[in-house]
């Protein structure tokens, strides 16, 4: 018998902050979720351990406007785990404006199938 | 940028409105609903939003969109929607002064200096950064020491970078935010210390901009010395004792060329003071009514200008009501003035508004100054609300209904917040 | 109080101006000519006198000299004059009572004091007498105010009055009830040092008078009749050197080889307070001196904030200008002791800076055994009120040591004034920015500092931050800087075209920002 496979997690969902703990077995399936307050908890414990995602928010670089940068963000999350590379690939972007809320500046943002909109409108 | 030049400047306004970010903003629309007529918003900033532009995270209107907006996208909603409803919006012009007949010297670029008449004044100046004077953090006064908010600007609205390693001292938001931001543009942050035993954000950026990025976070520590003659070199960080002093020869120098300070948020009473309105030391804003009146007669406050607020969504709340009551105040009408008095009791630090009325619901902010889970708070004896927990940093909000004042005679109540039996 | 019969109303249909985009082309041709006279012939010619050291005493010497046809260059090793420890002094202008007239800063502090409603007169700077009062706790203190009132009125310093408690109750409210009495003295007064140091060297330099900056002196070479003063790009050569270097004056006198004094400095923290402590305090508080120092002082600045220090600690180290717990500790609980409504709380900002001091703890003004090197080192208080005397003190050892000293009759004692648009009254400030409306734009928040004066500033010698700040005061209300920093960094990179990651606070290596490092671009695509 091996030792258990625990990680520890930070819950998000209200300020409680509850300590998560999620353990698994060696087929990496998982056993437990404990030290949740609420079924989100949990369920927010699952996601984190087996995929965890975010939003990634930014600027990126805009020519022909009244301002130097625009703020853009994934219109939805993307891998934890390729999130530098989302912004590596943004960091090389230049867009031209006018742009408008909502416009897509970047689709399929390095390879996660997810577009990065602006999120305001600049000219 | 998203702005329309007025095509008409009044002399005469029913309702101006000093600041137009989103506690501005929501005001303004309110007096519109209202039924106010001319209504005008003044910004200093070329373009009115507020800090919200620079605000790029999401996090903002899940209470008043039900959907989780970037600061842009807030911003730039409520600002359409003035716009769209004839609301005047003045940019790149300072109110420098109000009179006590409410009239207004501006101060713009374009125009010079003009004055304005107003029936209602909304104050909605929101806030400043707390400076290292503030804490006085020993050392020299190199170039690289900027509150987090500074930094915030200059990377999101001008594409500038603070430095190449980063010290932020202070778990705020703000703080967290920044650690998170300086990550993804490739700038390393060395650590994040706060000098209370808890950290002062919310979870979710505790994890998102920190753990996400293995930035550690000291707690129970400050920055000791700053070091550098033109441009920081290095800080000392220490652990603090019960007296939040660094405790000597416990210290260790961090390399750095910027220093970061997130340590709190400061209402901007500037106008406040020179109109000699009632303040509260606590907040360091206003006395306000009910219906977010001062103490002087037809000038209202919102925002982060009558306390300092964690949600956008309540500063729009609150400015809202604000502004409909700038409007009704322009005809000359009020709701029935309050008879009761709230003081921040237990574990309370303060409330708003200050005073409420039996005749209608209000909705009470309060702040408590520990942390406490499995309490109660207690509206005097009329009221009583469970709670899983309070922090200090997240502000709480309690809807009193007239109902729960029916058999209440007193002209004062105490809110508190206290442990469960 | 407003009066709103002085300020226009807007009219109905707006025109919108844009004097920026006229103006441009003119401030291009006025920014052009400035960076070419600094690159011209400036250095290149023999000089009558050199003077080593921007500080106030060198900026004060400066001007005096400008009165008489020789030429002069000055010489400042930082970016800008007045940045060394004179834009940390207390900016104080002593009543005279204090200092023992067997001193040489005896002697000069009251002839130096007469000298400065008349200089900022013609330099625009402010200056008030708002007096000073010298408090003591008990009979024993007592006895020595009434020594320095005798001391006083011997030298016919005039208005010298001891007050019992009730007047100071009434006078200074604020002040601690323990006081049993105190010594006014009507003839001290305030000014910002830094102003005086802007004031007086655009006047010297209106008069002829060259200015160099971002010139530390190396080395000092005698030949024939003069010397040669080295510097980073190139070496002067000059018949006179004054040294006013300030912290460095023994290095300086020791490469001209009379290096016999020692500099020791000392060091003194201050503490800014929040404008809403304004008008708490109206006089200068001292406590009674010691042999080394004035005490710890509580000090209503010309702009009407609380200031409360200096300390007064030897360091050895003349860069150490750290401020730090202990100081603050020992200031604020001095301070207490004498206004106890005053805290930490309070405090916006704080600073320190290093006194020149000497071992006899007097000026050292006066030629040396090396012909045509002049002393005038380990100023220290009251340095800055006797600048005027040591200035033309200065100018007569010149004449005595051979110097022919004629007076200029183009000599023109004023510049123009800096606008302080903020104190102007509400007419002249309406008729101003009629005129530009560049007044009109707000740059700093907390002291109302408008486009128009920054600008100004810029084109009078401020090329950095501070170099700002000092001159118009953007940047050191409540916010320090968070609201008109990126302002003033526009504005600079503007009107002077620098980069903005070119900026400095002040000077030396401390930059603000740095590019970002993006690599190649692409274009975005847009659905």
């Amino acid at each position: 018998m091996s030792e258990p496979n625990i990680s520890h997690y930070l819950c998000i969902g209200c300020p409680l902050g509850c300590r998560l703990e999620v353990e698994e077995d060696d087929s990496h399936d998982i056993v437990e979720v404990r030290g949740w307050s609420c079924k989100k908890g949990e369920r927010y414990g699952r996601e984190e351990h087996t995929d965890p995602r975010r939003m990634v928010s930014t600027t990126v670089r805009i020519e022909g406007a009244a301002l130097a940068r625009l703020p853009v963000k994934t219109a939805d999350s993307v891998p934890k785990g390729e999130v530098q590379a989302v912004c590596e690939a943004l960091r090389r972007l230049s867009v031209e404006g006018p742009v408008k809320m909502g416009d897509v500046v970047a689709a399929d943002v390095a390879g996660t199938g997810v577009d990065v909109v602006a999120t305001r409108s600049l000219g | 940028m998203i702005t329309r030049r007025p095509s008409q400047i009044h002399s005469v306004y029913d309702v101006v409105v000093a600041g137009g970010g989103p506690a501005g903003l929501a005001a303004a629309l309110g007096a519109r609903e209202q039924g106010a007529e001319r209504i005008l918003v003044v910004d200093r900033e070329p373009e009115a939003g507020g800090i919200l532009w620079q605000c790029i995270h999401a996090g903002f209107g899940l209470h008043h969109f039900k959907e989780e907006l970037t600061g842009p996208e807030y911003a730039q909603r409520y600002l359409e929607q003035v716009l769209e409803n004839e609301i005047d919006v003045l940019t790149d012009t300072f109110v420098a002064d109000i009179s006590r007949d409410r009239r207004l010297k501006l101060m713009s670029g374009g125009d010079g200096i003009k004055a304005i008449a107003a029936r209602s004044v909304v104050l909605g100046m929101g806030a400043r950064e707390r400076t290292r004077g503030a804490i006085r953090i020993p050392g020299t006064r190199p170039a690289g020491v900027m509150t987090a908010g500074l930094a915030q600007k200059m990377v999101n609205m001008h594409g500038y970078l603070p430095g190449k390693r980063v010290v932020i001292l202070g778990s705020g938001d703000i703080g967290l935010i920044m650690a998170r931001r300086l990550t993804l543009e490739g700038i390393e942050v060395a650590g994040v210390f706060e000098i209370m035993p808890h950290a002062n954000g919310l979870s979710r950026n505790i994890v998102q901009c920190l753990h996400d990025f293995d930035i550690p976070l000291y707690l129970s520590h400050t920055v000791a010395e700053i070091h550098g003659r033109d441009r920081v070199e290095k800080v000392t960080v220490a652990p603090v004792d019960e007296k939040m002093r660094p405790i000597p020869g416990k210290g260790w120098d961090i390399e750095c060329d910027t220093l970061l300070l997130s340590i709190g948020l400061i209402p901007e009473n500037e106008l406040s003071r020179q109109l000699n309105l009632r303040m509260d030391p606590v907040t360091s804003g206003p006395i306000v009514t009910s219906t977010m009146e001062t103490s002087m007669d037809g000038v209202f406050a919102g925002g982060n200008v009558v306390h300092i607020h964690d949600l956008v969504d309540f500063v729009s709340q609150e400015s809202l009501l604000a502004g409909r009551s700038a409007g009704l105040a322009v005809t000359g009408q009020r709701p029935p003035a309050d008879n009761i008095r709230l003081s921040p009791g237990e574990n309370v630090a303060y409330c708003v508004p200050h005073t409420i009325s039996t005749d209608r619901p209000h909705t009470v902010y309060f702040r408590v100054r520990k942390p406490l889970e499995k309490c109660s708070i207690r509206f005097g004896d009329v009221l009583e609300k469970k709670l899983g927990y309070v922090f200090p940093a997240e502000m709480v909000t309690l809807k009193v209904q007239p109902k729960f004042l029916a058999n209440f005679h007193g002209d004062a109540l105490s809110v508190d917040v206290v442990p469960r039996d | 109080m407003l009066d709103f019969a002085h300020i226009p109303v807007f009219e109905s249909v707006l025109p919108f101006p844009n004097p920026a985009g006229a103006m441009q082309e003119k401030r291009q041709r006025q920014s052009e000519a400035n960076k070419n006279q600094e690159r011209s012939g400036i250095g290149r010619m023999t000089y009558d006198v050199t003077i080593i050291g921007g500080g106030v005493i060198g900026c004060a010497i400066a001007r005096e000299l400008a009165r008489y046809r020789l030429k002069t260059v000055l010489l400042e090793k930082q970016c800008e004059v007045g940045f060394g420890t004179s834009k940390s002094n207390s900016g104080i202008i002593h009543a005279g009572h204090h200092s023992d007239t067997r001193t040489l800063k005896g002697r000069l502090e009251w002839e130096g004091n007469q000298r400065w409603d008349a200089l900022c007169e013609q330099l625009g700077f402010g200056f008030e007498r708002i007096g000073e009062l010298t408090i003591a706790f008990t009979e024993e203190q007592r006895a020595k105010l009434e020594a320095l009132l005798i001391q006083g009125r011997e030298r016919n310093i005039p208005g010298l009055e001891i007050w019992e408690p009730d007047r100071i109750r009434i006078e200074e409210p604020a002040l601690t009830g323990e006081i049993i009495a105190a010594l006014h003295a009507p003839t001290a007064g305030v000014i910002n040092p830094y102003e005086a140091c802007f004031g007086l060297i655009e006047s010297a330099r209106a008069n002829g008078v060259e200015v160099i900056v971002d010139f530390p002196v190396s080395g000092l070479k005698k030949r024939d009749e003069g010397w040669i003063v080295v510097g980073p790009d190139r070496e002067i050569k000059t018949r006179f050197v004054i040294n006013a270097a300030g912290l460095y004056a023994d290095r300086i006198a020791e490469m001209a080889g009379v290096g016999d004094f020692e500099i020791r400095p000392r060091k003194g923290e201050e503490y800014l307070l929040d404008k809403r402590l304004r008008g708490m305090v109206k006089k200068l508080i001292f406590p009674l001196p010691t042999p080394t120092s004035k005490g710890i002082l509580v000090i209503p600045t010309f702009d009407g904030t609380l200031m409360v220090g200096p300390t007064a600690h030897l360091t050895p180290d003349r860069e150490n200008i750290t401020t730090t717990a202990e100081g603050s500790d020992e200031v604020f609980e001095s301070v207490r002791r004498i206004v106890p409504g005053i805290s930490e709380r309070d405090c916006i900002a704080e600073f320190a800076g290093l006194r020149a001091s000497v071992e006899g703890e007097d000026f050292i003004i006066g030629p040396t055994a090396a012909k045509g090197f002049i002393n005038v080192a380990g100023i220290q208080s009251p340095g800055l009120t006797a600048a005027p005397a040591i200035a033309e003190r200065v100018a007569d050892i010149l004449a005595d040591e051979g110097l022919g000293m004629d007076l200029r009759d183009d000599f023109d004692g004023g510049i123009p004034l800096p606008v302080r648009f903020a104190s102007l009254p509400l007419e002249e400030q309406v008729r101003l920015a009629e005129e530009d409306p560049r007044y009109a734009r707000i740059v700093c928040r907390c002291e109302h500092v408008s486009e128009r004066e920054t600008v100004d500033a810029i084109h009078r010698g401020a090329h950095t931050l501070d170099g700002i700040k000092f001159r118009t005061r953007a940047g050191m209300g409540r916010c320090q800087g968070g609201f008109c920093t990126w302002r003033c960094m526009e504005l600079l990179a503007r009107e002077r075209g620098m980069k903005l990651a070119e900026i400095t606070k002040r000077g030396g290596g401390s930059w603000i920002v740095r590019e970002r490092e993006d690599g190649e671009r692409e274009e975005g695509s847009r659905a």
